[in-house]
């Protein structure tokens, strides 16, 4: 329970930390390279050194590596979407979620289950 | 268009939306802990590239923009959606440095200092999505 706090408050001040860059800078699509900053990850890969070891650390990049393919199709998704559709910011957002799930989820059963 | 810094920005944002990150980012970031213990590290490292607040992020510059515009009087759906558009554009570009982030970490985590490697790595994450990003809009 403490060390997941630990991962709660670690992660929490990072991703915001990387979110008010992202606030600061223009034009936007400077500003949105923000959006994959490798914020939950800083937090999550020093505590799994501390934790758990290198090994272990190494073995979740192989996995982050796949899921960065899906995070950019969701993005790409996402941008494309809202160029040509008139939808809802929340909705297109929400809507493209599962996306990422699946090729992330289909790549790691593809490639490493 | 050149990058700039400005500063003025972080005045719209509300401390309840600076909440909201904190809150998503924090439990995001337990999640993947809770589910790499739980189903191995294997599973839980996919979490480390999760759009974790990327709708929050996406929600607030559409309703910034639009209340930009209604305040000039005009209607600031299109222009909301565009910045939008163009925000997930750079983060699509920004996924590509972010898998030589990974890439860097899972090659030299295993010999090397961690907080040095993790630093380095970090450093590599920007340079690479700079460099996209110039190269993008030089095309």
């Amino acid at each position: 329970m403490k060390l997941i706090l630990i991962r709660f408050m670690i992660g929490g001040i990072s991703v915001s930390t990387f979110a008010l860059l992202g606030d600061l800078f223009k034009p936007k699509s400077f500003a949105g390279l923000f959006g994959a900053a490798p914020s939950v990850a800083l937090a999550t890969l020093a505590l799994s050194v501390m934790a758990e070891g290198r090994d272990n650390a190494a073995t979740q990049t192989t996995s982050m590596m796949l899921s960065c393919v899906a995070l950019f199709c969701y993005a790409s998704c996402v941008s494309w979407t809202m160029m040509h559709r008139p939808l809802r910011t929340i909705w297109v957002t929400f809507l493209f979620l599962p996306v990422w799930v699946i090729v992330s989820f289909g790549l790691w059963s593809i490639l490493l289950k | 268009m050149l990058v700039k810094v400005d500063a003025s920005r972080l005045n719209e944002t509300r401390w309840h939306e600076f909440a909201v990150r904190f809150l998503l980012g924090g439990l995001i970031t337990a999640f993947a802990g809770i589910m790499g213990h739980k189903y191995g590290a294997s599973v839980g490292g996919l979490f480390l590239a999760f759009p974790a607040i990327f709708p929050a992020s996406a929600t607030l510059i559409d309703k910034h923009e639009k209340e930009k515009k209604e305040r000039a009087g005009l209607n600031g759906h299109g222009r909301a959606r565009q910045l939008v558009s163009v925000d997930a554009a750079g983060t699509a570009m920004g996924s590509i440095g972010l898998f030589v982030f990974a890439l860097v970490i899972h090659e030299t985590i295993r010999d090397h200092n961690t907080w040095l490697v993790i630093g380095g790595a970090t450093v590599v994450w920007l340079g690479v999505s700079i460099l996209i990003w110039y190269a993008r809009k030089r095309m």
